[in-house]
């Protein structure tokens, strides 16, 4: 399989806070800090974590809306660094996202035909006639009634304004979605069929999703990969059903032993891994593990020595002095 | 917070040296001739020529400038020798019109603008806000109506038109009051206040109508934030709630907005008081712009800008002190 | 079977608004009795915040109206005064809301908070009785190092720490019923576990009743005692926790709990969903107000499409739906997890 997005040692800090004289601020959020991964055409990477990880920012910055502090990203194996603006417009083509409110970034004043129409306008693909064919093609794929594209967002529920956001996506033929959190501001009911959506648009056209959301259910039914996020770095990642089936940091045992499952006897029975606390702030995160304010497992080697992301089983790294087995 | 105070201060006195060049910069670059004032009927060229020199207006700008501040620190004296005239600290100029030094001036004129901004500022915060709060309160019913239509029409009509209005009704024909006129409010306080009721009810009208609105929005919005429902649900008492939930909230933005608009109403309400023939600051300054009087031009237009400064900085610690999110930020 | 702490009898709440009138609440009946906790699901807009909020009578504004009967102790609380319901408000029933940055006062401490919602009901308390109070209750609901933190305003604290503290304000004065409208939606997993629980051991020692609102089925099965399922401003379905999951009896909890994703779930293919959308409660469909959207529908000129169903027994559950009993269950058994 071919190797569509790479990231390599991504990291993206945020300046932050005032500095007590003078007016340029000395802190920084470490929101993304030092990220690899490969993700093979065709499939999806699923970034889970709780909020505040860098999952958005990570987001941002592959698909080309942020440039990162330092580490690059490479698009069908070419640096984006080393392209130049025309060229980089060239292949942004190629790389589109996909926000959690749609409402958020939909002209209230563009019927949607037009929002769909926009990235085709600003990288002038199709003339007016095009476009308008293209915009009615795409409707029907994202399960729209082509005949409403000049209505306008606010006529729309949810879910459908959802469909929208991946209509616009996909005018441009890309090969990869950043979906951030599509559906986590939906019903379940809706979230099932925006989920299918996607799965099926990915086997229709070979689409490559990173697929992020705080819910690590949504993610099992989409994810081949999945990477687990805590602040700024990937504590876990690998094969998801490797993961699912045997998750081995800490922080994945506890997230997934804290969701909440939709069967009364099992939840009942099974015993809950309580963690203490809040995440801590990214700004000064903790010494060696960042987890290890929150972890049950740590030691004096959590604070003093920084895990690094190794294979434990094929297709499986983890992060942790002790991970589970 | 004590940091961000101390920030915020030394900002504002290097904004103080910024803006007074500036002022000073821009009125100097006038096309008329400062030294042109100072003889009067017997100018000649020569006359003027020489003046120019001894007044320093032949020196480049930035020296002008630096005599300038000095003269607000140490005192300077005007004018030719023998006939100079000496203007003790703070010294912002002397007018060869008024022959008086522009500190005089300002020192007389200034209480007049006080006391009509002061007034002014009491009757439409009362009227605004008052208003504004019943008007939320009674959403909807006429108290809203009232209230909604008070505003846009108070907007709406221009100040002197509702001065000259104000007086025709209310002095000429009415025969209520006697025409506003100013009297120290040492002197005599009734007549400080019947003498100048309406020229602060002129300057209120136009304003209450921006705070009604601002006031029953801002009021409306808070209501509808969730804390005030837990207040609602804890079983607050509608009084308190009102109080110590939502104009608490609702008031911080008005406050500070109130601050600023006192601060140029300081600078001298300029239409109401030559409508008014009142004498403040802003009749003088309009005076020195028909009278091309230098000085007294950059040494109000100065102090207004002066006011304006300090306000802001005085809002922006305010505000920190209103507002614990602000205060923990900065 | 003991009494119910609070009936609510055919509850109708309309607003009127530009587009026409609202009917957010359409004639819904259900107890609450003491001790248990209640839940109620259903997707966003089907009524249940405009549910809890008559209760609390909340709905204030010109442009709503309130019908039915909410008995409390014997007093229908659509009635009485604003007096008396400012003593019942906080005392007797208390709540907790879904947004916990901006439910509580940012102008005023925590500490400050929690005091103002005893006094309110204890106002000859003396300083050092209600300072007592606050501690206490800040202990309780987990705030390390309370003495410290009384004194500091909510913006200074996490999320899940401010909904601790609008936790202790609703328990300060040990009420009988306690709403919770989506208490941890805003919150990550990990923090809802940490309220959910904190939720449960609270309601052990104290005894309340809570009312927990929620879109999360998963939540629901971990918290409720009984359930109550809600769409489009009707009770769809009343039943046990463990009926609920086991033998859903309505199409619609079916379609619900059949779209649920679980985590040890690994099949690709589709999943099941509900089709359609919810509703515009403006133009409620006639008849069942599910039945665009529903797999069974009965059909042209059916009961279905003219006549609302009424909730009635079925199997062990209460269910509002046309289709025969028998039926119904045949569909729950194979449609349930
Ligand atoms: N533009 C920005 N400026 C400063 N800090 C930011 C910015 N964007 C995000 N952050 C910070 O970076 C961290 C990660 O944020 P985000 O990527 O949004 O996390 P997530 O999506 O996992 O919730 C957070 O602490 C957030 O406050
Ligand atoms: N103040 C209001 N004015 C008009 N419509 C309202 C108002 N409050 C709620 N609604 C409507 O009532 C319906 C039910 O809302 P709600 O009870 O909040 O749903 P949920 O089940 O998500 O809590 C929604 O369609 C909402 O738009
Ligand atoms: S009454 Fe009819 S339409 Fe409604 S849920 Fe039952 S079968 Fe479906
Ligand atoms: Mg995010
Ligand atoms: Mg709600």
């Amino acid at each position: 399989m071919a190797t569509v997005l790479e990231a390599d040692h991504v990291k993206k800090y945020f300046p932050t806070g005032a500095s007590k004289w003078l007016l340029r601020p000395t802190d920084q959020v470490l929101a993304v800090d030092d990220v690899s991964f490969k993700l093979e055409a065709g499939t999806t990477l699923g970034v889970v974590g709780e909020s505040g990880c860098g999952k958005s920012t990570l987001g941002r910055v592959l698909a080309m809306l942020l440039k990162p502090t330092d580490g690059s990203v490479r698009l069908n194996g070419v640096d984006l660094a080393t392209l130049n603006e025309r060229d980089l417009n060239q292949v942004r083509r190629d790389i589109q996202f996909v926000f959690q409110d749609p409402y958020a970034c939909l002209n209230p004043r563009h019927s949607i035909g037009e929002s769909i129409a926009t990235p085709m306008k600003v990288q002038k693909t199709h003339d007016k006639q095009g476009r308008r064919q293209r915009v009615q093609e795409l409707m029907e794929l994202v399960g729209l009634n082509p005949e409403h594209f000049n209505r306008f967002p606010h006529e729309f529920s949810g879910g459908q304004r959802q469909r929208v956001g991946i209509a616009r996506a996909l005018a441009l033929n890309p090969k990869i979605i950043v979906a951030d959190e599509p559906v986590s501001a939906l019903d379940v009911s809706i979230q099932s069929q925006i989920l299918n959506l996607l799965e099926g648009l990915q086997n229709d056209f070979g689409l490559s999703y990173v697929f992020i959301a705080h819910d690590l259910a949504v993610v099992r039914h989409i994810a081949d990969e999945v990477a687990v996020m805590y602040l700024g770095k990937f504590v876990e990642y690998g094969d998801a059903t490797s993961i699912y089936k045997t998750p081995r940091h800490p922080y994945t045992k506890a997230l997934m032993s804290a969701a909440p499952v939709a069967d009364p006897k099992i939840g009942r029975e099974r015993k809950r891994i309580m963690l203490t606390g809040d995440v801590p702030s990214p700004v000064n995160p903790p010494s060696g593990c960042r987890f290890r304010t929150r972890c049950w497992k740590a030691t004096d080697q959590c604070a003093e020595v920084e895990p690094q992301l190794v294979e434990v089983v094929p297709g499986h790294r983890v992060a942790c002095h002790y991970p589970e087995s | 917070m004590i940091y961000f105070v101390i920030r915020r201060l030394l900002f504002a006195v290097v904004l103080l040296f910024v803006v007074s060049f500036f002022t000073y910069v821009l009125f100097t670059a006038l096309p008329t001739n400062p030294a042109a004032l100072t003889c009067g009927k017997n100018c000649t060229p020569e006359v003027i020529a020489r003046n120019e020199v001894r007044l320093g207006y032949d020196q480049p700008i930035h020296v002008q400038y630096g005599r300038f501040l000095k003269g607000i620190f140490a005192g300077r004296t005007y004018g030719p020798e023998g006939a100079s005239v000496h203007c003790p600290a703070p010294a912002l100029g002397y007018s060869f019109e008024y022959h008086e030094c522009v500190t005089d001036l300002i020192t007389r004129t200034f209480p007049v603008t006080l006391s009509v901004a002061i007034g002014a500022f009491v009757l439409w915060m009362g009227i605004g806000v008052g208003l504004g709060t019943l008007a939320a309160l009674r959403r909807g019913r006429w108290q809203d109506r009232f209230a909604t239509t008070f505003s846009v029409v108070g907007i709406s009509l221009p100040t002197f038109f509702f001065a000259l209005l104000a007086i025709l009704v209310i002095v000429i024909w009415g025969g209520l009051l006697d025409f506003p006129q100013y009297t120290g409010f040492t002197e005599n306080p009734i007549k400080w206040f019947s003498g100048l009721l309406l020229p602060w009810a002129t300057l209120a009208i136009l304003s209450a109508s921006t705070y009604v609105r601002l006031t029953r929005n801002g009021i409306l919005e808070v209501m509808n934030e969730e804390f005030v429902r837990l207040g609602l649900a804890k079983g607050v008492k509608r009084r308190t709630l009102i109080i110590k939930y939502v104009m608490r909230a609702a008031m911080v933005p008005i406050v500070t907005i109130a601050g600023l608009d006192f601060a140029a109403l300081l600078g001298g309400a300029v239409i109401t008081e030559s409508v008014f023939n009142l004498p403040g600051m802003g009749k003088l300054s309009i005076r020195a712009v028909t009278d091309s009087d230098l000085p007294v031009l950059v040494a109000t237009t100065l102090v207004a800008a002066v006011l304006i400064v300090v306000a802001n900085a005085v809002v922006d610690i305010l505000y920190g002190f209103l507002d614990p999110r602000v205060r923990e930020k900065v | 079977m003991s009494t119910p702490l609070i009936s609510i009898r055919d509850l109708h709440v309309s607003f009127h608004t530009q587009d026409g009138v609202v009917k957010a609440v359409d004639g819904v009946s259900f107890d609450v009795m003491p001790g248990e906790t209640l839940g109620i699901v259903g997707e966003s807009g089907s009524g249940k915040s405009v549910t809890a909020n008559a209760i609390m009578r909340l709905n204030f504004g010109t442009q709503v109206d309130v019908s039915g009967e909410i008995i409390m102790n014997g007093k229908n609380l659509l009635e009485v005064d604003d007096d008396e319901l400012r003593t019942l408000r906080g005392r007797q029933m208390a709540m907790v809301f879904q947004d916990p940055l901006t439910a509580l006062n940012p102008f005023y401490t925590v500490g400050n908070q929690i005091a103002e919602a005893y006094l309110i009901h204890h106002p000859k308390a003396t300083k050092s009785e209600v300072r007592e109070i606050v501690l206490n209750a800040m202990v309780k609901v987990g705030i390390p190092e309370p003495t410290k933190r009384m004194d500091s305003y909510p913006h200074e604290f996490s999320g899940g720490m401010r909904q601790r503290i609008v936790i202790a304000i609703a328990l300060v004065n040990n009420p009988q019923l306690l709403i919770a409208d989506e208490p941890t939606t805003a919150l990550d997993v990990t923090v809802q576990a940490q309220i959910l629980e904190l939720i449960g051991t609270l309601q052990e020692e104290y005894g309340s009743a809570v009312m927990l609102i929620t879109h999360d089925l998963g939540v629901i099965a971990e918290t409720a005692d009984r359930v109550m399922v809600m769409y489009a401003g009707h009770a769809v379905e009343l039943a046990n926790v463990d009926e609920l999951f086991e033998t859903p009896t309505h199409p619609y909890t079916v379609g619900l709990l059949g779209s649920v994703h679980s985590l040890d779930d690994s099949s690709r293919g589709a999943l099941q969903t509900i089709s359609g959308t919810p509703p515009s409660l403006i133009n409620l469909p006639t008849g069942c107000a599910f039945h665009p959207r529903c797999r069974f529908e009965l059909g042209e000129n059916s009961l279905c499409r003219t006549e609302a169903p009424q909730l009635h027994a079925v199997g062990k559950s209460r269910s509002a739906c046309h289709l025969p009993e028998s039926q119904l269950l045949q569909i729950g058994a194979k449609g349930g997890v």
